[in-house]
């Protein structure tokens, strides 16, 4: 039996106190959790078929409650060049580094803002998930049944501090109905032609970030989060090239409850781009830059529709990412930075991070999630979420 | 006449002794091909340990595949058995000699493929003192080499090779001792920037599996920092039966049956 155990805390630099709407009282703590990790797999001899749980057992020392959660849980069917996979799972498309274009699938941004690690910024999808691979072309498709849908898990207003709309009003989740015209599908297609990996991407389903509206526009009592309908086709392309390698990828974003982009409540359609550049810049040590914009479609419309008292977003969202990753003492010390800056709105983000393994079983990680820029820019509303975090894990 | 005869018979000796002798291109060829391309594909276990000079132990375990193909060309998939953190993380590396290797490393938390930019020379192979050139092969034509001499290491008689990189490199110089009877190295020493000895390899126990003649132990020490590696190859098989399907993204995936256990 294989997993892990983990601790996990952040806290404001000062141990500032929360928003801490749930009157609990957070002593600046973020996140404080322990956290069990079990993998239970076993798969046939011939590989015809394979299961996989990961279920957790945890406790949050910031709220004091004990829960548990099936992070991921699936069947594995094979035969040929079809591999098919049932149940939770996690599905990451794209080649963007902590952007999303083509990755349509749910994400938990609060647990990336608390310090938590990396691979908790994904979360599983419940769905079917086929595969079939030929030398030329290779195909897979998502099935998410209607009533399954996952949304993305954003940073709590009782956690952290950020702009709200809605101040007054609590709040409730409309997820979409469990219809069989709400199934989502989502279709990667890939090859590889003259040393370029090349995908084409499309997606039928939600919105997964959710927008809120009030219930009532005129006497408001509830301010609902909703997801509006969303089609997503796009392509990537990756290679190597001048001692490093490339990426490339866009999307268009057809909000198809907005067509006109003149409501208010939903997003308007856009485009995504992204090119970045990874390469190793000296022994253990790489560098990765990118540049990734949303260019928003009918701004006018936008602009002319949006509510008074919102800060109103820019035509363009562009960011500047960068990645360095410097591997010490024979890899078993690791330091890394990441940081967002955006050319346009002048709004920023930086985690540096220290992680050293003390042996083959234990790992500790100290970093900090640094939030800076305009008060109504993405990043510049977490201005006041500034974190360090510590994360140890044990792994059996 | 007699002397004339004797004459003829010397120079036709001497000119067989002359055709025994490779020149030090072809004897680091062969070397290589014992070394590092023997039969047209290999599966093993390979276990790891890295030795701190203090005596902490780190464990690598992993299994190997490779599929030879045109020219220097070679397919490798590196599945990690242990440890434990990255147990089920997969390496998949098409290496083409003359430009570097695509590199591909599997995250299986992330259900993600991500793709790797790595200078082959310069970097080291999941921590330890041998870096993926010294997995994989170091391409011929990287170095100018010359015969030194001949001599006999543990009662084996060797050819020692001496290696100068033309480009840019780990190492400024290196010595092989290179077994005459199967090409295969059974000691190297690697200088460094400031001429110094750096590193060491040796073929600490060479066994012939399926007639092949194989290090299935061996040990690369940083004679500096006094680390080392220790590297044992089991379950050595030959000529199985790998195809080209194995080394591409589904196996990195769904590790492919029965070439990979995921015990």
């Amino acid at each position: 039996m294989h997993g892990f155990v983990q601790v996990n805390y952040a806290a404001r630099p000062d141990f500032a106190p929360s928003p801490d709407r749930d009157g609990l009282g957070d002593d600046g703590f973020v996140l404080g959790e322990e956290r069990l990790q079990l993998k239970l797999a076993a798969r046939s001899a011939g590989g015809a078929w394979g299961l996989l749980a990961k279920p957790e057992l945890f406790h949050d020392a910031v709220s004091e409650q004990a829960g548990t959660n099936l992070r991921e849980g699936y069947l594995d069917l094979a035969h040929d060049a079809w591999d098919v996979r049932i149940g939770r799972q996690i599905i990451t498309w794209g080649v963007g580094d902590l952007v999303f274009i083509n990755d349509v699938f749910p994400k938990d941004y609060a647990a990336f803002f608390s310090g938590r690690p990396l691979e908790y910024l994904k979360r599983g999808v419940d769905a079917l998930d086929a595969n079939y691979q030929s030398e030329t072309l290779s195909a897979e498709l998502a099935i998410v049944p209607a009533g399954f849908f996952g949304s993305d898990n954003l940073p709590p207003r009782g956690r952290f501090f950020q702009f709200d709309p809605f101040p007054a009003l609590p709040r409730a989740t409309a997820e979409p109905a469990a219809r069989f015209s709400n199934t989502e599908a989502a279709l990667r297609l890939h090859g590889t032609m003259a040393g370029t990996e090349l995908a084409v991407y499309a997606y039928r389903g939600f919105w997964r970030a959710g927008t809120f509206a009030p219930d009532d526009s005129a006497a408001p009592t509830r301010a609902i989060r909703f997801f509006p309908r969303l089609a997503v086709f796009g392509a990537s392309a990756r290679r190597s090239g001048l001692g490093g390698v490339w990426s490339a990828e866009i999307g268009y974003y057809d909000s198809r409850d907005d067509p006109r982009g003149d409501d208010p409540a939903v997003e308007n359609s856009q485009f995504r781009f992204l090119i970045a550049y990874q390469r190793q810049l000296a022994a253990d040590f790489t560098g990765s830059i990118e540049y990734y914009g949303e260019w928003m479609q009918d701004h006018a419309a936008y602009r002319r529709t949006l509510p008074p008292g919102f800060p109103a977003s820019r035509e363009v969202r562009d960011l500047l990412g960068l990645r360095l990753t410097r591997l010490l003492r024979y890899q078993t010390l690791k330091l890394s930075l990441f940081a967002f800056y955006s050319p346009g709105a002048r709004d920023c983000f930086a985690n540096p991070e220290v992680s050293y393994q003390f042996s083959d079983r234990l790992t500790a990680t100290f970093g900090g999630n640094i939030f800076g820029g305009p008060a109504q820019t993405f990043f510049g509303q977490l201005g006041r979420n500034d974190n360090a975090y510590l994360s140890v894990r044990s792994s059996f | 006449m007699k002397n004339g005869l004797t004459f003829l018979w010397l120079l036709l000796f001497a000119t067989q002794l002359l055709a025994q002798t490779p020149s030090p291109g072809e004897i680091a060829a062969k070397s290589q091909q014992a070394f590092s391309y023997a039969g047209r594909d290999m599966a093993a276990r390979v276990v790891m340990t890295l030795v701190t000079a203090s005596g902490e132990q780190r464990v690598r375990d992993m299994t190997m595949l490779r599929r030879n193909g045109v020219a220097e060309r070679q397919k490798y998939f590196i599945y990690f058995h242990s440890p434990a953190d990255v147990r089920g993380t997969a390496f998949l590396v098409w290496k083409d000699p003359g430009r570097d290797a695509d590199r591909w490393l599997f995250i299986p938390a992330l259900n993600l493929v991500q793709r790797i930019a790595a200078r082959d020379a310069e970097s080291s192979f999941v921590g330890s003192d041998f870096s993926y050139e010294d997995i994989s092969g170091r391409p011929l034509a990287a170095d100018t080499r010359r015969l030194v001499r001949d001599e006999t290491l543990n009662g084996k008689p060797c050819h020692v090779i001496e290696s100068i990189p033309t480009g840019r490199a780990g190492f400024t110089r290196k010595l092989a001792w290179i077994d005459r009877a199967t090409f295969l190295p059974l000691k190297e020493e690697y200088y460094d920037a400031q001429k110094e000895l750096s590193r060491v390899f040796t073929a600490d126990e060479v066994r012939e599996v399926d007639g092949v003649p194989t290090v299935v132990r061996r040990t690369m020490k940083n004679v500096k920092s006094g680390h080392r590696t220790d590297v044992v190859f089991r379950d050595v098989r030959y000529n199985i039966g790998l195809t080209e399907e194995v080394f591409t993204e589904r196996s990195l995936r769904r590790p492919p049956p029965p070439w990979i256990s995921v015990e």
